[in-house]
């Protein structure tokens, strides 16, 4: 009976969980009361929120006067917060729909969360272009709608547009996708929940799932399908933010290296996010069997992976322009390292490559605090990285004259801060009230690194054939066949 | 007319993979397989053929591509033109992007409507499960009794066989059937 295959794989999910324990297990911290830990999470998640709120209806109704930009440094904070949140949400589709293609059956245990967790970082995102235009309420202008000025149209040469329709496809696509992955869980959770009001609102989400497997087959059919589009989008989405600034002719973003640079550092800054939000939620929601330290393991070599790649980005770079004879590309580069701004060069590369070679020792991708510890060093250096690539790149333009500096303003800081709010609110919301693992997927791989051992049923006996009404006001039928 | 069903119930994924395979074998007609989860296997099993889904997605992408694309046109080389920066009217590999992006919105939106529309799913569906433990853990088997000789008994003893722990007969009336 023992399969060699078997023993050479460690057992994905711990415990030997049968399929009735993993609804269990999952919706226990949907039945429970909230704690008084996530409560003052919680509110501390909301009133940095509320700062937020405060801020930005503060430099709405004064004006983006509030921040500390001046002519020459046009793009700062803000932006570096748009490509930062961008970026974070970018895991999230990696892990639901890559590695689906690539069949990687730990993806399942992580798949749910990292997906709300792209869909918040895009509402992140999208709110710091649209405080930017100064005139938020005008936003919809960029809808390419008939109006009454002329009707003028939006250009669809700009990368600013394609931006706007690459964050809204991407943030379409991504809750769509997420939302059917759910409706099955959902049906899951209807049917353990006594008939109330909870009970409506899940019949009513869950769209009447039966579980039949014409409905599952299709089902398995669309998935697939939504990861083979989310797969390409999620590249072009961080290829079109970096081509904000590769069409300009700034010395420092005027690079062909900027698309696969850019799509490296968002998989590394999101993966980096998932790692810090999974080990502080299975500690606390007790989910340390499905997200074991395997799927710890796994998580940090994808991480090591990118960093890499970031790394390799950082050489390239100076290579180029080096290389390019172009005294303005490598005045850059050089004034990025050692000029005023050596500081958050040096705080990059600490964190985004020197750290990350922790990742290559068993050791430290198996102990889950300092995982933690570096996947909070690598966000914050992937911040660093956003700030490095814009301020350097235009604090000290072609002219000496125009020369200036930058620092951000409390107002400034007010509104990351508030992003950090809202990102978090929503997640904290999200684990109460959604099942965090997909139920149903991990079902499905319960048997993967184990010999599914379930005991046999009990035999059904001398008198196995009962008729009975398929509902009220079927005619019954009485034990006609015995 | 009412359909009848003969029901097993079953808790292991490798008992209704392979009770399903023998009930098709024996020329059977498998109403339904009600599963807790997506059952690898399950479609080879029950004889079901691959979902025309893909070809909405194609044609759907392939037409929202088509239409961005000439909007694209209309708006900068015809309907207002207007220059910047010199570029041409009519810059098509300035259009590449956002047509992508349209192009996914379409076939991913359209695919998910068309899966809810030929599944009949929809919000505030009223359901009806084969047992109320089929989202969580058990494995339903649904038999159509075609005709008359229809030997229950048999198949009884068949899924039985393969550790069936409950086999249940229903009638559907025709409302219901629906």
């Amino acid at each position: 009976m023992a399969n060699p295959a078997v023993s050479l794989r460690e057992p994905l999910i711990a415990g030997r969980k049968t399929s009735a324990q993993v609804s269990r297990d999952i919706c226990a911290v949907l039945d429970r009361r909230p704690t008084a830990l996530w409560w003052s999470a919680f509110l501390l998640a909301l009133s940095t929120l509320l700062l937020g709120v405060a801020a930005v209806g503060y430099q709405i109704s004064v004006g983006i006067g509030t921040w500390g930009l001046n002519r020459t440094v046009g793009w700062a904070f803000d932006i570096t917060n748009f490509v930062f949140w961008v970026g974070i949400g970018h895991a999230g589709t990696l892990i639901s729909a890559v590695l689906f293609l690539l069949r990687q059956p730990w993806r399942t245990s992580v798949n749910r969360s990292a997906e709300a967790m792209t869909i918040f970082a895009v509402i992140c995102a999208g709110l710091f272009p649209v405080i930017h235009m100064g005139r938020p309420w005008l936003a919809f202008w960029m809808i390419p709608y008939p109006n009454w000025r002329g009707p003028l149209w939006i250009n669809f040469r700009s990368p600013l547009v394609w931006d706007f329709f690459a964050i809204l496809t991407y943030f379409t696509i991504s809750l769509v996708f997420w939302y059917v992955g759910l409706v099955p869980d959902l049906a899951t959770i209807r049917d353990r929940t006594a008939p109330g009001l909870r009970r409506r609102l899940l019949s009513f989400l869950s769209l009447g799932w039966d579980g039949s497997q014409r409905t599952w087959q299709r089902y398995e059919t669309v998935y697939k399908l939504l990861a083979g589009l989310a797969t390409p989008l999620v590249i072009s989405v961080h290829t079109i933010v970096s081509w904000d600034f590769a069409t300009s002719l700034i010395p420092g973003w005027h690079t062909t290296l900027l698309p696969p640079y850019f799509v490296a550092g968002a998989i590394f800054s999101g993966m980096s996010m998932v790692l810090t939000l999974m080990i502080v939620a299975r500690k606390v929601m007790r989910l340390e069997d499905y997200i074991t330290r395997q799927h710890i393991d796994k998580m940090c070599k994808v991480t090591l992976a990118t960093g890499l790649m970031v790394g390799f980005a950082y050489v390239i770079e100076f290579f180029t322009a080096l290389y390019s004879g172009n005294q303005y590309e490598q005045f850059v580069f050089v004034n990025r390292a050692l000029g005023p701004f050596w500081w958050s060069y040096w705080i990059m590369v600490g964190c985004n490559v020197a750290i990350p070679q922790l990742f290559w020792l068993r050791r430290v991708r198996r102990t889950v605090w300092a995982v933690l510890v570096i996947s909070i060093v690598i966000n914050v250096g992937m911040w660093f990285e956003r700030f490095v690539i814009i301020v350097t790149s235009l604090h000290r333009d072609f002219l000496p004259a125009a020369w200036s500096s930058y620092a951000p303003t409390w107002i400034e800081i007010a509104t990351l801060a508030g992003s950090f709010g809202l990102f978090f609110t929503c997640f904290l919301l999200f684990c109460r009230f959604v099942p965090v693992i997909a139920i149903s997927e991990v079902k499905g791989v319960l048997s993967v690194g184990r010999q599914f051992d379930e005991p046999l049923p009990p035999p059904a006996g001398a008198r196995p054939l009962r008729a009975v009404p398929a509902a009220a006001g079927a005619v019954a039928q009485t034990e006609a066949t015995q | 007319m009412s359909r009848r069903m003969l029901l097993g119930f079953f808790e292991r994924e490798t008992d209704i993979l392979d009770a399903t395979r023998a009930v098709r074998q024996a020329g059977f007609q498998i109403a339904d397989v009600y599963t807790p989860y997506a059952v690898h296997g399950m479609d080879k099993a029950m004889g079901l053929s691959p979902s025309r889904l893909p070809w909405v997605s194609f044609l759907l992408g392939l037409a929202g591509a088509g239409l961005k694309v000439w909007f694209e046109f209309w708006t900068t080389a015809q309907d207002w033109p207007v220059n910047v920066g010199g570029k041409p009217w009519n810059s098509l590999p300035a259009f590449v992007p956002v047509t992508f992006e349209v192009m996914v919105l379409f076939a991913g939106l359209s695919t998910v409507f068309a899966f809810l529309f030929v599944s009949r799913l929809w919000p505030g569906r009223k359901v009806r499960l084969a047992d109320p433990a089929v989202t969580d853990h058990r494995f339903v088997l649904v038999i159509e009794e075609s005709d008359a000789a229809f030997d229950a008994e048999k198949v009884c003893e068949l899924l039985t066989s393969f550790h069936a722990t409950r086999v249940e007969e229903r009638v559907e009336s025709e409302k219901e059937a629906r």
